[in-house]
């Protein structure tokens, strides 16, 4: 029975985790799936309109769903498409979020006008954008750094705005409802315009009128479009792909249009008529087409289409978390059989997001580590990695607790780090090395993994020893063991890693070390672990003093990782984020704070207050 | 008697000696000197805000006390980067050689502070004479010299003969010292009367002149005045020195100059028959080599400003003229040429003007020596390591195996906490 429970629980984790990677399916009858995978051109990558979707979304309000008024919720490409196609709608969804009480004010609105206190339209904001604007410029002058919380807020709203009209001009024209049908009365009359072209304008032209409207309509879409999703006609460089503005351009002096571009125009069309036969006609044949023309760029736009809609992560987190409670409860409550299940069940989400993480690396080309974001998944896999190695030899649901919690702990601030936008970003120029992000970068992240893994120890340690009886002599001794062995890797990993950077400091710069902040956060977790292990191997430290350096090695880790990143200054300051700064607070406050309930004398702490067993 | 005495001086001398031994060779010393090195290192961290990069490098690492400001008091308050280093150093050979031994168990640890050794050594001598300089160029322009990020000089150029310049160049600080120079190439004396490490030059109108500004005799100073500014760190921002000299002859004062880097043109002014230019400008080292730029590109990926990659297309020529080709200096590509590294470090003037960082550094192969080093003693440690530990279980696999689902147990040893 005991045996069946543990292969049951895992089987049903199994079993989720396969029904979140089956293809997305459409709750409609538009096909908005397949509309979510047509490819575009956006901040020089090439992805799907579904990415383009999330993304936007997480900036713009911190999640990817949208609830209207009308309390309808709506896939992410089911609002591009409204964006897109029907802005009057779009203009009513509450998917800007303004937490700011000043900015409120400033825009005279409450948070009980607000869906979930904190969401708003544009409709809502519409009476005081001008001051908003003014506001922005006020800012702008402001060192982001300087910047007071109202000037920021208004910053970021703004950017907010500018990145959904970005949007919405890439594919419709600003302020007009009848676009779409200009552009279907346009098209019969472009082989005209060319034959047109050697006398006067107008000439043999049937509708002189609607060709000159329409071409600066063009210019004003090529100049505010973020997306650019017309394909080459022939050619695989991401750099021709074209904004629909700059491809009806182009069709007025070929006197032939792009299909891609029509195939926009007739979308729309359906779209706004609401004829889903023929939305979805429009959607297939467009995909069909790209699928036969960029045959690469489609198979990469679907995997990650898929990968979006599956969100490995999100389940990866929720069963670490599974894991870590059962591994918990473990130590108090039947060991063999809870301690069994929460190993499977941290192997099942270490599986999961392994495969994550080499989707990303596929799509992306790339090592695993090349901005923040990535860097957070990473040194949670590593740990959970190393966590899988410990729960193995020692096979006392140590490892698949800490294990669970590094695992949990770094998906959730990754996901923190997703709302800056998109995560397979491109590397800036200075980055774009894969052989040193395949060394330097990766040795240094698992450095940062294992000094976390070692104080996660070090906390289980502390945890268990004041705050249950559990702690006896036989698990103390081996934790003990486990956190020097992890300290003895972290000291070679990290060490290795920083000399590695050096290098690469080297080969670019034509120094190998320069101080920068960067640079001396990787010195001082090598520096930190090295105390440890002479603290250690001099005698200065027992159990209990290698566990409290180790908690302080946590703090180490996280400033080397995000703190440089908040000076805002270097050669490496390419991260930069401030946001983070009082999360980063907290953890150091928390650090601190296990490390002073570790001071209570051994002979108070609930483990060791009876005579070990005898 | 007076052996007594002796014998009691030579066995305190001893001991005295035998402590100051036994606190160099001690691992508490190690460990605080660690403890140090991180406050420091983070503190210089934080500085970097303030100070900027140069700065902090100065004041905490290249220097044996870190002094704080506190009012107009000047405090010592930490030892210095050579001071934490130094002692390091000696602590680690001290105690290597007190308690070398040669094990082949042993050898990989040695190796590695051996390796160690190397590195800080390394670093001091990259401290004490690496150079860094920059070299900017507009497309067409050709150059044969860097110029100094922070230093300046003040430079006569005797232009007399029209083949060649002569060339007298004196550095900042010494300006700054405010002592007469008096050179063997030079027919006149150089007094700096006034000094402004940083300051900007504005028009001398009636209010300015009888607010007491000081007045220049000759050149572009007769109609400007100096308002001095303060002293910035800001690795954004740049210093504009500003002197007031004045040259004196053997028959008298030839006048008072203004001289700024603000002022883009030497002054010139006769003397004994020769020309002479006058100007303060940042400090140049000539290298063998002039470089011309061809051409620079900033590829930005398609439809944003992300950078994609910047890079120069330069021509090498040596003056000997045995050389004479194109070499492209990209992101993580730099050019390595007669002991000097140039990399791009940026650009400006709207992508026609590449900015590149000279570094020199004679030391060099250092960190690379102590990496092999350190590199090898981890390889013989770990190896050793894991081959005991596979004796280990091959031993175990003769004997019977645990049973099944047995708990941790402490494997060998008595469980000490």
């Amino acid at each position: 029975m005991k045996c069946k429970f543990s292969l049951v629980v895992t089987l049903i984790a199994v079993a989720a985790v396969v029904f979140t990677l089956r293809p997305p399916r459409n709750t409609g009858e538009y096909d908005v799936v397949g509309f979510g995978r047509w490819p575009t051109l956006v901040n020089g990558r090439l992805k799907p309109l579904d990415t383009v979707a999330r993304t936007s979304l997480l900036m713009m309000q911190g999640r990817q769903r949208v609830v209207t008024a009308e309390a309808r919720t709506l896939a992410p490409a089911e609002w591009l498409l409204d964006v897109f196609y029907r802005p009057e709608l779009a203009d009513t969804y509450p998917v800007f979020e303004i937490v700011n009480p000043d900015l409120l004010g400033l825009l005279n609105l409450a948070t009980t006008d607000g869906a979930g206190g904190k969401r708003f339209s544009v409709r809502q904001m519409l009476p005081k954008l001008a001051e908003l604007e003014r506001q922005t410029k006020l800012a702008d002058g402001v060192e982001s750094a300087v910047r007071t919380p109202f000037q920021r807020a208004a910053v970021q709203l703004s950017n907010a705005l500018v990145l959904y009209q970005q949007l919405q001009d890439s594919i419709n024209a600003p302020g007009r409802n009848d676009f779409f049908a200009q552009l279907e009365r346009l098209e019969p009359l472009l082989p005209t315009l060319v034959q047109g072209q050697a006398a006067k304008v107008g000439d043999g032209v049937a509708d002189p009128k609607l060709v000159l409207v329409l071409a600066a309509i063009f210019a004003t879409m090529e100049n505010h479009a973020s997306l650019r999703p017309i394909p080459p006609a022939a050619g695989t460089v991401a750099q021709d792909w074209m904004g629909v503005g700059a491809a009806w351009t182009a069709a007025l002096g070929k006197g032939q249009v792009a299909p891609a571009a029509k195939g926009y125009a007739a979308l729309g069309q359906a779209w706004r008529n609401r004829q889903p036969e023929k939305f979805n006609q429009v959607v297939r044949v467009q995909l069909d087409d790209l699928g036969r023309t960029q045959p690469a760029v489609m198979t990469r736009s679907l995997i990650e289409a898929r990968f979006n809609s599956s969100e490995p992560f999100y389940s990866a987190a929720v069963i670490y978390v599974l894991g870590f409670l059962l591994g918990v409860v473990s130590w108090l409550k039947w060991p063999e059989v809870l301690g069994r299940t929460a190993f499977r069940l941290l192997l099942v989400a270490f599986a999961l997001s392994t495969l994550g993480i080499a989707t990303r690396m596929w799509l992306e080309s790339r090592p695993p580590v090349t901005n923040l974001y990535s860097s957070a998944l990473f040194v949670g896999w590593a740990g959970v990695g190393l966590c899988v190695v410990l729960e193995r030899l020692h096979r006392n649901g140590v490892g698949s607790v800490a294990g669970g919690a590094i695992g949990f702990a770094t998906l959730v601030i990754a996901h923190h780090l997703a709302l800056g936008g998109d995560t397979l970003e491109m590397m800036r120029a200075v980055l774009d090395s894969n052989f040193w992000l395949a060394t330097h970068v990766v040795t240094i992240t698992i450095g940062y993994s294992a000094t976390f893994l070692a104080g996660f120890l070090a906390l289980i340690y502390v945890l268990r020893g004041t705050l249950t009886g559990s702690l006896n002599q036989a698990s103390a001794t081996s934790l003990t063991r486990m956190i020097y062995g992890v300290v003895c890797f972290a000291t070679l990993t990290s060490f290795v890693g920083t000399i590695l950077g050096g290098i690469w400091a080297d080969q670019s710069w034509g120094r190998f070390w320069g101080w920068d902040p960067k640079e001396n956060g990787a010195l001082l977790i090598v520096i930190w672990n090295a105390i440890l292990l002479h603290a250690r191997w001099g005698g200065f430290v027992q159990a209990r003093g290698l566990a409290v350096l180790a908690i302080c090695g946590n703090i180490v880790t996280a400033w080397s990782w995000f703190g440089v990143n908040m000076l805002g200054v270097g050669l490496h300051s390419y991260g930069f984020m401030d946001a983070a700064f009082w999360g980063l607070v907290g953890f150091v406050a928390s650090q601190l704070a296990i490390v002073a309930l570790a001071a209570i004398p051994l002979e108070r702490w609930r483990s060791f207050r009876r005579p070990a067993a005898a | 008697m007076s052996t007594t005495t002796e014998s009691i001086r030579q066995s305190f001398l001893r001991s005295a000696l035998r402590e100051g031994r036994d606190f160099l060779v001690s691992m508490k010393l190690t460990l605080v000197l660690l403890g140090f090195s991180m406050v420091l290192v983070f503190a210089a961290t934080l500085d970097q805000v303030n100070l900027g990069i140069w700065a902090v490098q100065e004041k905490y690492f290249r220097s044996f006390v870190v002094y704080t400001q506190v009012g107009s008091l000047v405090l010592p308050v930490f030892p210095g980067g050579y001071a934490v280093g130094g002692l390091l150093f000696l602590n680690l050979i001290a105690a290597h050689l007190y308690r070398f031994a040669f094990t082949l168990r042993k050898a990989g640890l040695q190796l590695v502070h051996f390796g160690l050794i190397v590195l800080l050594v390394g670093e001091l001598l990259s401290g004490l004479w690496q150079r860094d300089a920059h070299l900017r160029l507009t497309e067409g322009e050709t150059k044969s010299y860097a110029q100094s990020f922070r230093d300046h000089e003040l430079v006569l150029i005797d232009t007399t003969d029209a083949a060649f310049d002569d060339v007298i160049a004196i550095p900042e600080a010494v300006l700054a010292s405010k002592r007469s120079i008096q050179h063997p190439k030079l027919p006149f004396r150089i007094q700096p009367k006034s000094y402004f490490p940083n300051a900007s030059l504005i028009a001398r109108t009636a209010s300015t002149a009888a607010a007491g500004a000081e007045k220049i005799a000759n050149g572009v100073g007769e109609r400007l005045t100096v308002v001095p500014r303060a002293y910035t760190h800001r690795p954004d921002e740049q210093n504009e020195p500003a002197a007031i000299v004045e040259l004196t002859g053997a028959e008298g004062s030839l006048g008072t100059w203004l001289v700024s880097t603000e002022i883009p043109m030497a002054q010139e002014f006769q003397h004994e028959g020769r020309t002479w230019r006058l100007t303060l400008r940042t400090h140049r080292t000539y290298l063998p080599v002039s470089l011309t730029l061809l051409k620079f590109s900033h590829d930005r990926y398609a439809g944003t400003d992300i950078p994609k990659n910047f890079s120069s297309r330069l021509r090498l020529v040596t003056p000997d003229g045995h050389e004479d080709r194109e070499v492209l200096i990209y992101m993580n590509n730099p050019l390595r040429y007669a002991g000097r590294t140039f990399y791009q470090a940026g650009f400006q003037n709207d992508d026609r003007t590449t900015i590149l960082q000279v570094v020199r550094n004679p030391s060099w192969t250092l960190p690379y020596i102590a990496c092999t080093l350190m590199t090898l003693g981890l390889l013989l440690q770990f190896g050793l390591h894991l081959l005991g530990f596979i004796g280990k279980r091959r031993a175990a696999a003769g004997t019977p195996a645990v049973p099944a689902g047995a708990r941790a147990t402490p494997v060998t040893g008595p469980a000490t906490p």
